[in-house]
């Protein structure tokens, strides 16, 4: 009880003064207009009498009620003046503010208009409050952040987009023009210049220009998936003379266009460039290696008696491997994390496919109930629980066709996101074969030294992939071996060997497969 | 103040209302199959006193796998009701000489089985918060579950984990649980299952 006299107590938000804000866009097939917004505390508001009309609302105040009636013929809502809630058709909505009175005029909080506003107006509404966005109806309105990698040689141009969105590529004498198949562009920042880049800006409101620096030569582009909802275009650009970057699509002869469709569903693999634009077939081999140091941040992973934590012995076994493997086999390396941070699954295999590495090793420290536990084990992924959809993947993805410029289809590889682990299962039991082995020699095995597991982090990683548990912080013994420099060493000294041998493997592979 | 005060009270019907349809709900989820889920063992006894003999999971002593152990399982009708009543003898304390696999202080929130056979088992959120971690202790911990439902109750096919009525990435940080699982036997001492 004393819970509602408090909801009944709380002060309106019209005992604060509001002030005025950059506005809300609001997009609908008839375009773009703003509605004024105010904040009042710490709460955005919208202005009413601008969004009703915009959604044909009659707005009517009634004060003996302490309530405003918003009405469409014949459907109503009703705001309380006094609380966060509306009732409309008998049920009750929760709000972040009631409406606040600014002079004659009323305000209310953004989530009304999706929440309220627009159910009564029959409205498909997304309201994106880090956009300062309102867009009405079935509208294609893709945010797009702009991003240039301050390292380099080669310039290289991150645009995200979200949802994912086709769109073709035009280069022109000074600039490439970025044209997406949308309604509008919801753009967010632009962080671009320097290199080959003078600068990004929008062109017009469907296109991005960027435009080129003198020294400008050739461009490359590719799209990966960020995850479900959202791609990454990355444009990659050398100087005149350069060599060519690698891993991307090449350019075609310019002037020209390259166009991209987003997929249907994450795809790990190449993106449905023109048939001009595929990357350039390159030969198998290890030549990027992404290690995975599990946990981190507040998911501490397991703890031994002795308060050693899973997240740092990973962490400082990964930068222990990541060294030898630079130093020693002149490979590209990447940590999924470098540092004491909460990394989710999926962004840990997005940096390994993101970067097309070739192995993904993850790296943890175990713990069993029972102290006696021990031993390293190694494990890849099995096909547990993910049905018969991930076990037709282990024959090969699905084969797509999706239309080029100019006409005709080219077939793609389309690859379920939490299926492309599934079809490197031969090769992550091959390499997790000669780890184990090179392990062998160096640190004490489980019983169980090779396993199957349906683990989180490999499922959507699109290369072989292995997990090692590296000894169980459960038994104290173990738990002072894993502080110890000898046995990280020993354990980074076991994989390193592993990789070797298996790049060896790959490349006998290849060579037997030549005429 | 007369409005408002009717838009309260308005909140609180509809609150009950929605409360009384998820007890609906939950109580429709729960109801017994037809058919009874495993044979009683004690057909002359009262029937609140019914049990069944029921294929419990625990850690082996290598604390790397499960080992069964056959328990007493008060009888229910249905398989929702039997598969809880399984669950609520795997959060009981361990036979002597084993070791739960469920960390102490996990509680069952509820079970339902959908009409594919996967069995949705709800658990309080310290079956997250005092998990040990490690991949050895969550596989033991998951399929102890699982293992319990699928091997007891044909009717269970796979087994998914909720926490807090929530679909969860994993316990802690390992094991995939954002689909129903399976059985897998190798996680059980050989002769277990």
């Amino acid at each position: 009880m004393s819970i509602i006299a408090a909801a009944l107590c709380a002060a309106p938000l019209d005992a604060q003064s509001p002030r005025a804000i950059a506005p809300y866009s609001v997009v609908s097939a008839e375009g773009r207009r703003t509605v004024a917004a105010a904040m009042v505390g710490d709460q955005e508001m919208l202005r009413l009498d601008e969004l009703a009309p915009l959604l044909q609302l009659t707005v009517r105040e009634d004060r003996a009620a302490k309530a405003l009636t918003v009405s469409r013929g014949t459907t109503v809502v009703v705001l309380s003046l006094d609380q966060g809630l509306a009732s409309m058709g008998g049920k009750i909505l929760s709000l972040s503010a009631p409406p606040a009175r600014d002079g004659s005029r009323w305000l209310v909080p953004p989530d009304a208009v999706s929440r309220a506003l627009a159910p009564i107006a029959g409205v498909r509404t997304d309201v994106r409050k880090a956009s300062r966005l309102i867009v009405l109806g079935d509208l294609r309105l893709p945010r797009i952040t702009v991003q240039q990698d301050p390292g380099g040689p080669p310039t290289r141009i991150a645009i995200e987009m979200a949802p994912r969105t086709a769109y073709t590529i035009v280069q022109e004498p000074k600039r490439l023009l970025v044209r997406f198949d949308a309604d509008g562009l919801d753009l967010g920042p632009i962080t671009a210049g320097g290199g080959l880049v003078e600068s990004v800006s929008a062109a017009d409101p469907l296109t991005l220009a960027i435009a080129l620096d003198k020294d400008f030569g050739t461009f490359r582009a590719a799209t990966v998936p960020i995850d479900a909802a959202s791609s990454r275009l990355v444009i990659e650009l050398t100087a005149a003379g350069a060599p060519a970057p690698s891993g991307l699509a090449r350019a075609p002869a310019q002037p020209a266009a390259t166009p991209s469709a987003p997929p249907a569903a994450p795809a790990p693999a190449a993106m449905p460039d023109a048939p001009a634009a595929l990357p350039p077939a390159q030969p198998p081999g290890v030549r990027t290696i992404v290690i995975d140091p599990g946990h981190g941040g507040d998911e501490q992973g397991t703890r031994g008696a002795g308060g050693v934590l899973e997240k740092d012995v990973v962490l400082d076994v990964a930068r222990r491997l990541r060294s030898a493997l630079d130093t020693r086999l002149g490979v590209r390396v990447l940590l999924t994390r470098d540092d004491d941070r909460v990394v989710p699954h999926d962004e840990r295999a997005s940096i390994a496919n993101n970067n097309k590495a070739d192995l993904f090793i993850s790296l943890h420290a175990n713990s069993s109930p029972s102290k006696s536990a021990k031993g390293a084990e190694v494990f890849y992924l099995s096909l547990d629980g993910l049905g018969s959809e991930a076990r037709r993947m282990v024959e090969g993805p699905e084969a797509r066709p999706v239309p080029v410029l100019g006409g005709g289809t080219r077939d793609i590889d389309l690859i379920l996101w939490d299926m492309a682990q599934a079809r490197h299962l031969n090769e992550s039991a091959a390499f997790a074969v000669l780890v184990e082995e090179e392990l062998r020699r160096r640190v004490e095995m489980s019983p169980n030294p090779i396993q199957q597991a349906p683990f989180r982090v490999l499922v959507a990683a699109n290369m072989p992939a292995v997990l090692v548990e590296m000894g169980f912080l459960s038994n104290p013994e173990q738990e002072g071996q894993l502080t110890s420099d000898d046995f990280k060493n020993r354990v980074v000294q076991s994989l390193v060997d592993a990789i070797v041998r298996y790049r060896g493997r790959i490349e006998a592979q290849a060579a037997s497969r030549l005429p | 103040m007369a409005v408002s005060t009717r838009i309260l009270a308005l909140t609180l019907i509809t609150a009950a209302a929605v409360g009384a349809g998820s007890w609906a709900t939950v109580r429709y989820l729960n109801r017994p199959a037809r058919g009874p889920a495993a044979a009683p063992s004690g057909a002359g006894q009262p029937e609140a006193v019914r049990r069944i003999k029921a294929n419990l999971y625990y850690v082996a002593a290598d604390g790397l796998r499960l080992t069964v152990s056959e328990r007493d399982v008060i009888y229910a009708e249905g398989t929702s009701e039997q598969a809880r009543r399984i669950v609520e003898a795997l959060l009981e304390p361990a036979p002597e000489g084993l070791v739960s696999a469920l960390p102490p202080g996990t509680a069952l929130r509820g079970v339902f089985v959908g009409g594919r056979g996967d069995a949705y088992v709800d658990f309080s959120g310290s079956l997250r918060t005092n998990h040990p971690g490690g991949s050895s202790s969550e596989i033991l911990t998951v399929y102890a579950i699982v293992s319990a439902l699928t091997v007891n109750l044909p009717a269970i096919t796979s087994v998914q984990i909720l926490i807090e009525g929530h679909e969860v990435d994993t316990l802690a940080g390992h094991v995939d649980l954002r689909r129903p699982l399976p059985n897998a036997p190798q996680w059980a001492e050989k002769g277990s299952t």
